[in-house]
């Protein structure tokens, strides 16, 4: 049996390692466009005028307020009926990264706003302007603040892009379906591609948090966070 | 020709008149100390001078420019007046150092190792060359607000705006940082609210004692001390004397 599954392992190799090169590539593409769609809504709506904060919260609210599942039916099977037609993968990664970019908005709106106003003040006394003062104090500050919300968008996006599956792209989870089809082992092979799941989420996990700890202020953060279980 | 003009300033918030109608002028490197009871538009008369919170009417001036002039470019304004916090609002992120030389790099355009050069002599003026690489949450209060004194000061402004600069230190810490400003008397003007009557006696060239958004009255130290006109300035001046370390300087 162990050998058996050993050699199945092996066979199945191939196929995996393709759906996960999809997977990595629909999730790193997905939350760095996300990434900067958040920064340019959140900033919208925290500075914005009426109009452009208008624009930004329907946006959110639009997205936010519709399923993932719907939103990447509408790009893919909807739009080629007004003549706008994009491959299983493009269609994947426009949905999976314009979903995602108004779930980083609000994280990113959150912490921009917990920054103390007093820091926004100070920049625009020494004679930086608005932009400026954004760019150099306000974002560093609240993009750190934003990590450990960003470290759940990108679990929650690695694990979701799965659902890319169903618009034919052949991801891990759709890999994992076909090579199920052909061998009907279907407990062995999701439960490898659970493993894999799992090892992807904690290995970025970890990562996610070294980051956070190289890039933590001195003094404050998670350099000098006390555990809570020895107070 | 005043350096700097500030005439008829009226400033409400929520339909509250906080400022009725303030002017006053100042001179290269005069030091001027604004008193008077909380709430009486103090802080809110600086902010309307950098136009933090710009006056619902009334004009400042400062070396021949109008300020509160909407096409005036008031970022460049900005760097010719430095703002000094009560709640000292240092840069979180960055390192003492860089908290001077950010405004050197980004505001001037100065090039990197020079804005450091800079920096660096700026912490030695207010004696903190140790502290260059800490962050504002690793120092004291006082060290803090030193550090944004030296942040005003790097910027080679024509006056620093002090909204209560020691308000929000421990009693032992207000001496270092009076201590820095004394230091740049005359050097550069200041304009300072404070409570600090010590400071305001030995070291301003006028005290203006503010009440209920005007300028009740304004006058050299020793005058305003012992001579004042008014019986509300001589009743505000004895009782905030006996509350904030008058008798360290024999008053």
């Amino acid at each position: 049996m162990a050998t058996d599954f050993g050699q199945f392992f092996l066979n199945s190799l191939p196929n995996l390692l393709n759906g996960l090169g999809y997977t990595l590539l629909l999730t790193f593409i997905s939350i760095a466009v996300g990434f900067f769609l958040g920064i340019a809504l959140a900033l919208g709506r925290v500075y914005g005028n009426k109009i452009i904060n208008g624009f930004c919260v329907g946006y959110i609210e639009l997205i936010r307020g519709t399923p993932l599942l719907v939103q990447l039916f509408i790009i893919y099977f909807g739009l080629p009926s007004v003549g706008i037609i994009f491959s299983p993968l493009q269609a994947a990664l426009i949905g999976l990264a314009i979903n995602s970019g108004a779930y980083q908005a609000e994280y990113l709106r959150g912490s921009i706003q917990s920054v103390e106003s007093g820091q926004m003040t100070a920049a625009r006394s020494l004679g930086m302007n608005k932009l400026q003062s954004i760019r150099h104090v306000i974002l560093p500050q609240a993009l750190r603040i934003s990590i450990p919300a960003w470290s759940n968008e990108f679990i929650y996006l690695l694990q979701y892009s799965s659902i890319a599956y169903i618009i034919q792209v052949t991801e891990l989870t759709a890999e994992g379906k076909f090579i199920a089809a052909h061998t009907f082992r279907y407990l062995e092979v999701f439960a490898m591609i659970a493993v894999i799941y799992l090892v992807l989420t904690i290995v970025s996990t970890e990562i996610i948090d070294r980051i956070a700890k190289h890039l933590s202020i001195p003094g404050i953060g998670a350099a000098k966070r006390v555990s809570l279980r020895d107070i | 020709m005043h350096m700097l003009e500030v005439k008829n300033i009226h400033k409400s918030y929520c339909k509250v008149e906080i400022l009725k109608g303030v002017s006053f002028t100042m001179e290269k490197g005069e030091t001027k100390v604004i008193i008077g009871p909380s709430g009486t538009g103090k802080s809110t008369l600086l902010r309307c001078i950098n136009q933090l919170s710009p006056p619902d009417k009334g004009e400042v001036w400062l070396d021949g420019e109008e300020v509160t002039n909407p096409k005036t470019n008031i970022n460049k304004i900005r760097e010719k007046i430095g703002f000094v916090f009560q709640d000292f609002n240092l840069f979180n992120h960055l390192s003492a150092l860089r908290n001077i030389s950010i405004g050197l790099e980004k505001v001037k355009g100065i090039e990197k190792e020079e804005a450091r050069k800079r920096a660096l002599e700026e912490l030695h003026r207010v004696g903190l060359d140790a502290q260059a690489q800490q962050y504002p949450a690793q120092l004291s209060g006082g060290q803090k607000q030193r550090v944004g004194i030296a942040r005003a000061l790097a910027m080679d402004p024509d006056i620093i705006l002090f909204d209560e600069p020691t308000s929000a230190l421990d009693p032992e810490l207000i001496g270092d940082v009076l201590d820095v400003m004394k230091s740049l008397a005359g050097k550069v003007a200041m304009l300072v609210v404070t409570h600090e009557m010590g400071f305001a006696r030995n070291v301003a060239d006028e005290i203006i004692f503010m009440e209920g958004g005007v300028i009740v009255e304004q006058g050299p130290p020793k005058e305003m001390f012992t001579n004042a006109k008014l019986a509300r300035t001589r009743e505000f001046l004895g009782r905030i004397g006996a509350l904030y370390g008058e008798e360290e300087t024999g008053g």
